[in-house]
């Protein structure tokens, strides 16, 4: 079947899906965006949340049809959906999505860029993709993508969580690496910039 | 960060901005967070297939037939394998042994054996095939346990062994045995004043890394192929895949890409000839990507254990003798169990002095899953069992259990029960008296004007106490794990620097093929870098086959190891530099040939820190770059009878203090606070080692209440490989984790650095279990604890 | 497989019908594991997203008419003053994200003893709406379980919509699981006091082959709760009373070992669940000013 939705702002067509598949499978197979990651594939881990019609869900428990007409935000989009809310715009924009997915070449050269360690690269990020950087909440980072669309959607309805707040809104994404604790320091560290910056 | 003691001399050129010892960020973090980072299974090729194997549904089983006919015939399959279709004379693989058939031959050994492999254009495409593929099985009894194992009518799981541990072990069910006798136990007991024993369970635990296995083959014009996988250890897999494809090694090409985490269950191969040998039959790139039921399946964990320890102490606390008996479940086939043994038997007396020992370890060969390496392995059973005596004793000569503990605590000069010195910084007493002074978190912390908080009780939002039944304890404990490959094992890295002037400025390039699993690793190359080249710009190449070998990024040895290469490039390649400055400036300035000179800030300097020249010019026009392998001191293999030899290389250390609330009626826990000191030696990043210890001390909590994969001890089929059954902490299940680390220096390592990965995940199981203990009053020999135990239900 | 996408109710009734055996699918919480794990392979997939009235509620005199597919999020941030029990059970399940998607159809259509939802259900009393172009009709949840993930709706109807008593006194809701968040229901009790025809009623999940009511419990407590003027007196619940309607809401399980936990455990829990909820709602019963819909 052929399934149409947009997804971080741009209009997408999937052609030949198989009705069983989720649409994190159309995300990662068949729109080029493999940012959402499959881990469990069971709702139990959170890896590939993105957010349908504004709302986080897990892609994996998503069929693909389900999504037909509707506005799908992944990781990818997530700096470009930021930005737009903070400038009070609808966050519709488009992304940068290409239409394949990760080649052997960006593979073999996935970081083969000089950095001196100090300073993110200077691409747009979104303010809670850099305090995951500057609080060391990345490790392995597979975990990432889902836990900071989970965690801009908390601190986009509620701009000062307390600690508790940012365990239950965080608690449907499982990380194997960091034991949660700089996690909850990005969240709190962008939760504080945000609130400087208003 | 507390910081004492460290050596002058050990680091050198820190003033270049993000050198060692700073927090410098992650050079993939910004593609990790933005999605971009390519982990094995975003990979994609035009044309590619996708593989799917087919699993045994049945422990041990004779297959009588297979019958792939329908299977092929489906539309949209490219091709299905079986054993017959292997193409080499080599058709297993192994770390160690190779005892693991690439593709089940006549026989399963365990549930979820791979026994065919099917590619074709979808992945259901595929899967619908594999189904339609009919195995006759013939069940043979299941090996589950060391008394099914051994007896004397046992069937063989391996028939025909010709290892190198056969000769020594007393039953071919027994994969390993290592004893360790030093001085006489059965003597010192009589000093005693207390005997304590116990009997101990540790059960089967998972890396549970959230990107299952997954990886890209591509088929390449000259009869080789390219890989592109998530694994531990590139050349280690090289060994094994090569020989079974029937390829030479450099026909087989290994690239790193993303590891969704790895804790040793990426140690063994999982995919990685399985794709090979679709990609060559096929001649299209094959991808293959488990689901998480089937990465229960793909991979070894942790061994169960059960651990018998008898510990005796005189009235004033001083231990007198130990004998214990670890029996390790290694599963049906060998991964990393020989290894295991040596750590579980060689650490199996803690931390703790005591001279006269009867040890034994065995691994045993069952019908159970496989078994290998997770984080501390060995060490981490033991730890569990040793700290429980601990306590113990302390109870029975009414001590505190952490000056009981410190009263026996070992330091630098102890001598291990394989005779080894340990003759580095050994700080477990300290580390037990900075845990324990540590604040205590505030009582009834769910109590508010509101009525209780039930997210900060046992049982969270499921709503179960609000406060009736709910108990606090405190439990100590703490362990030792060794760093590095022991036991003899030419443990070496190899690292590849260049240094070159790129848009006007010089730029070095660190190329090693250590797989970066999430530690961190890159990030401390790129500041080793800097630190020994002054200069600001790192780029770090991506991992592959091209370079030597790294070593595997496990037993805590990674920093140090490959650290260790880095540096040692690094130094070599500043020599050719310096060279090369004399060469072009040496005339101009006499301290050229004089004084001792470093690079910093991008400029050749004196030590008295005149400038000589910019890194700029002396490198106009050229390039350095050195290609060299760097080894740690070489260890001994244990004797095979005594367990006397100098085995291990270094030490870790981490202690932990637990506080939980247990509601003692439904038997449930929440871990309130994990603390932990731990001795790092030299915190290369500072932020990075933090990590390290909260990650390993969460794993370790797991096990402690929640993480098991339970088999079937009739049929020793898995009985919750999903994430709906074996489950691991979440955010509310994971308490704060205040970090004190300690940098005392061993003079032995790269900047006076320890390995850390591992330590952390030791202690935590054991400091949860003693404060669960301290809050119930139960004996509790078993881990992880589930409410039954706590409710006698 | 066929992927039917009907845009209103009436279609969706008619897709039903056509194809009996078509699994609907609304949150996709229950129906895409199974595709994604190959235990399923419908034939046809009906999805009900399109169907907007399935997750809408009114809120009428005596009950809420809750749409199949409210998510529970929904439920447990704005019902929590008319559907206390079912909020409470509602914060339980799963996940944020699975909250997000997830509602109370679902647990109904997969029926397994273990959805969160339904303790609350037969505490509070509820009517299920099920339909088909053959006609409506309204299932009293007490005969909807029929069996082990079994229901009693025909092949060619479809929830419509749960229609559960509003709360007239307190409820409360508890669920052992072993981890404290993302837990699938080792056991659960919920309990409702209806003080408008002084009766408690109970539901017990995970404990038996279907959600049942601890009907010898409640009948005790009713009886004793009338012969000691409780409900006027409003004087505290002797320990005797609330230790024989624990044991009697125990004996009421009819529990398995399995790999969540033991059968004997389960009976253990769900007394002490049945103990420690009783004495919560009458605390609230009594005034004791706690919030209604509990302290979560």
């Amino acid at each position: 079947m052929r399934v149409n939705f947009t997804v971080n702002g741009r209009p997408q067509e999937a052609d030949d899906v198989w009705e069983g598949e989720s649409l994190l499978y159309v995300l990662r197979e068949r729109l080029g965006l493999p940012g959402s990651k499959n881990a469990c594939e069971q709702g139990e881990c959170g890896s590939c949340t993105v957010r349908l019609d504004g709302v986080p869900v897990c892609s994996c428990l998503v069929a693909a049809g389900q999504a037909e007409g509707r506005e799908v935000v992944t990781v990818e989009g997530l700096a470009d959906y930021a930005r737009q809310r903070s400038e009070g715009g609808c966050a519709d924009g488009a992304c940068g999505s290409a239409g394949s997915g990760v080649g052997l070449d960006a593979a073999r050269r996935w970081e083969a860029r000089p950095s001196d360690g100090q300073t993110g690269e200077q691409g747009e990020l979104a303010p809670i993709q850099q305090a995951f950087i500057d609080a060391g909440a990345v490790q392995c980072g597979f975990c990432t993508p889902g836990l900071l669309v989970a965690a801009d959607e908390l601190l986009e309805r509620n701009a000062q969580p307390t600690d508790a707040d940012i365990r239950e809104a965080l608690s449907g994404n499982l990380c194997r690496c960091t034991g949660y604790e700089k996690i909850l320091d990005a969240v709190r560290l962008a939760a504080a910039r945000q609130g400087e910056a208003v | 960060m507390a910081t004492t003691g460290t050596p002058a001399n050990l680091t050198q050129g820190s003033k270049t901005k993000g050198g060692i010892g700073e927090s410098t960020l992650r050079p993939d973090g910004t593609l990790k967070v933005t999605g971009e980072f390519a982990y094995s299974s975003d990979m994609w090729h035009e044309d590619m297939l996708w593989g799917h194997t087919l699993r045994s549904t049945v422990a041990h089983a004779e297959i009588r037939s297979i019958d792939i006919s329908e299977a092929v015939a489906t539309p949209g399959v490219y091709a299905v394998l079986t054993y017959d279709d292997l193409p080499a004379e080599m058709k297993n693989y192994g770390l160690e042994i190779q005892d693991t058939p690439v593709l089940a031959h006549g026989k399963v050994r365990h549930h979820g054996e791979p026994v065919a492999l099917v590619a074709a254009d979808h992945p259901e495409t595929a899967r619908r095939a594999a189904a339609k593929i009919r195995i006759d099985y013939a069940e043979l009894p299941v090996i589950t346990d060391e008394a099914s194992a051994t007896a004397p009518d046992a069937v063989l799981v391996h028939e025909g062994r010709d290892d190198h541990h056969i000769g020594h072990v007393p039953h071919p069910n027994i994969v390993h045995r290592q004893p360790i006798v030093r001085g006489n136990a059965a003597e010192a007991a009589e000093r005693a004043d207390v005997i304590v024993t116990g009997e101990y369970t540790f059960g089967m635990q998972d890396q549970a890394f959230l990107g299952p296995e997954s990886g890209l083959a591509v088929p390449c014009e000259d009869g080789g192929v390219e890989l592109y996988v998530a694994t531990q250890w590139l050349h280690s897999d090289l060994r094994q895949i090569a020989p079974v494809l029937g390829l030479p090694e450099e026909k087989v090409r290994m690239t790193l890409s993303g590891v969704g985490g790895a804790f040793g269950g990426r140690e063994d191969l999982s995919m990685q000839i399985h794709a090979c040998l679709l990609a060559l039959r096929t001649g299209k790139p094959v991808k293959i990507v488990y689901n998480r039921f089937e990465s229960f399946f793909g991979h070894v964990h942790r061994h169960p254990a059960k651990l018998h320890y008898e510990h005796g102490a005189t009235k004033d606390g001083k231990l007198t003798h130990m004998k214990c008996r670890i029996v390790l479940d290694g599963g049906a086939y060998a991964s990393a169990s020989p290894a295991v043994v040596g750590n579980a038997s060689s650490l199996s007396v803690g931390p703790y002095v005591v001279d006269d020992v009867d040890i034994e370890a065995i691994a045993l060969y069952t019908n159970n899953p496989p078994c290998g390496a997770m984080r501390g392995f060995g060490a981490v059973q033991a730890c569990f069992a040793y700290e429980a005596q601990m306590d113990k004793l302390a109870a029975e000569l009414d001590m505190d259990p952490v000056e009981f503990r410190r009263l026996n605590a070992m330091e630098q000069g102890t001598i291990m029960p394989t005779g080894q010195p340990v003759d580095s910084p050994a700080p477990v007493a300290e580390l037990l008296r900075r845990v324990k002074a540590m604040p205590l978190p505030p009582e009834q912390q769910w109590v508010t004007t509101e009525g209780a908080d039930v997210r900060a009780l046992p049982g969270g939002l499921s709503n179960t106490t609000h406060g009736e039944g709910v108990v606090r304890g405190v439990g100590y404990a703490v362990g030792i794990k060794n760093v590095g490959f022991s036991e003899g094992f030419d443990d070496y890295s190899t690292a590849k620097v260049r240094m070159e002037v790129i848009n006007g400025e010089p730029v070095a390039t660190v190329h090693t093929a250590m797989a970066e699993v999430g530690q961190g690793g890159v990030t401390v190359h790129a500041q080793i870098a800097r630190t020994e080249l002054g200069v600001t710009q790192v780029t770090i190449h991506p991992a592959d086959t091209q370079v030597g070998s790294a070593g595997s990024t496990s037993a805590s040895r990674q920093t140090y190891v490959t650290g260790g290469a880095v540096r040692n490039s690094c130094e070599l390649v500043r020599e050719k530099v310096l060279d090369l400055g004399r060469a072009k400036f040496g005339t101009y300035h006499p301290a050229w040939a004089t004084a001792e000179l470093l690079l910093e800030g991008g400029k050749v300097v004196t030590d008295g820190g005149e400038v000589l020249a910019d890194l700029t010019d002396v490198l106009e026009g050229e390039a350095v770059e050195v290609e060299a392998e760097w080894r740690h001191r070489p260890t001994e293999a244990f004797d095979l009878r005594t367990g006397q030899g100098n085995g291990h290389v270094q030490y870790s250390f981490a202690a932990h203090r637990a506080v939980v609330e247990v509601d003692t009626e439904l038997g449930l826990v929440k871990v309130i606070e994990l603390a932990c000191a731990q001795d790092v030696g030299k915190a290369l990043n500072p932020l990075s080692v933090v990590g390290q210890i909260q990650g390993g001390t969460t794993q370790g909590l797991g096990v402690a209440v929640m993480e098991e994969i339970v088999v079937d001890p009739k049929t020793a089929k898995v009985r919750n490989p999903s994430f709906t059954d074996y489950l691991i902490p979440t955010i509310l299940d994971t308490p704060t984790i205040p970090v004190d680390v300690l940098e005392l220096a061993d003079e032995h390592a790269p900047y006076g650095l320890r390995g850390i990965g591992e330590a952390p995940t030791l202690s935590s199981t054991p400091a949860v279990l003693a404060a669960i203990r301290n809050a119930t009053g139960l004996e509790l020999n078993r881990t992880p604890v589930r409410p039954e135990h706590l409710t006698g239900t | 497989m066929d992927f039917l996408r009907p845009a209103s109710w009436e279609e969706a009734l008619a897709a039903k019908a056509e194809h009996p055996t078509a699994v609907p699918i609304a949150g996709g919480t229950d129906v895409m594991v199974e595709i994604n794990f190959d235990h399923r392979r419908p034939e046809y997939l009906l999805d009900l997203n399109r169907v907007g009235e399935l997750s809408q509620w009114e809120t009428g005199e005596e009950t809420v008419r809750l749409g199949a597919s409210v998510p529970y999020t929904a439920i447990m941030e704005q019902l929590r003053g008319e559907l206390p029990g079912l909020a409470l059970a509602s914060h339980t399940v799963a996940s944020p994200q699975i909250r997000n998607r997830g509602g109370v159809g679902g647990n109904l259509g997969t029926a397994s003893p273990a959805g969160d939802a339904h303790p609350a259900l037969l505490a509070a009393g509820a009517e299920v709406e099920v339909e088909s172009v053959r006609g409506s009709r309204l299932i009293p949840i007490d005969d909807f379980y029929t069996g082990v993930k079994r229901n009693a709706l025909a092949p060619d109807e479809l929830i419509r919509a749960v229609h559960i008593k509003k709360a007239d006194g307190p409820q409360q809701y508890s669920k052992v699981g072993t981890r404290n968040a993302m837990v699938i229901a080792v056991c659960a009790f919920g309990v409702a006091l209806h003080p408008e025809t002084r009766t408690v009623r109970t539901g017990i999940g995970s404990a038996a082959p279907t959600p049942i009511r601890a009907e010898a419990a409640e009948e005790f407590l009713n009886a004793a709760l009338d012969e000691g003027g409780f409900w006027d007196s409003g004087k505290i619940i002797t320990p005797s009373i609330a230790k024989q309607f624990a044991e009697l809401a125990s004996a009421a399980c009819n529990p398995i070992d399995d790999v969540r936990g033991t059968a004997k455990y389960r009976r253990h829990a769900v007394g002490i669940m049945a103990r420690r909820t009783l004495g919560w709602t009458w605390e609230q019963y009594r005034g004791a000013g706690r919030p209604l819909e509990g302290a979560a």
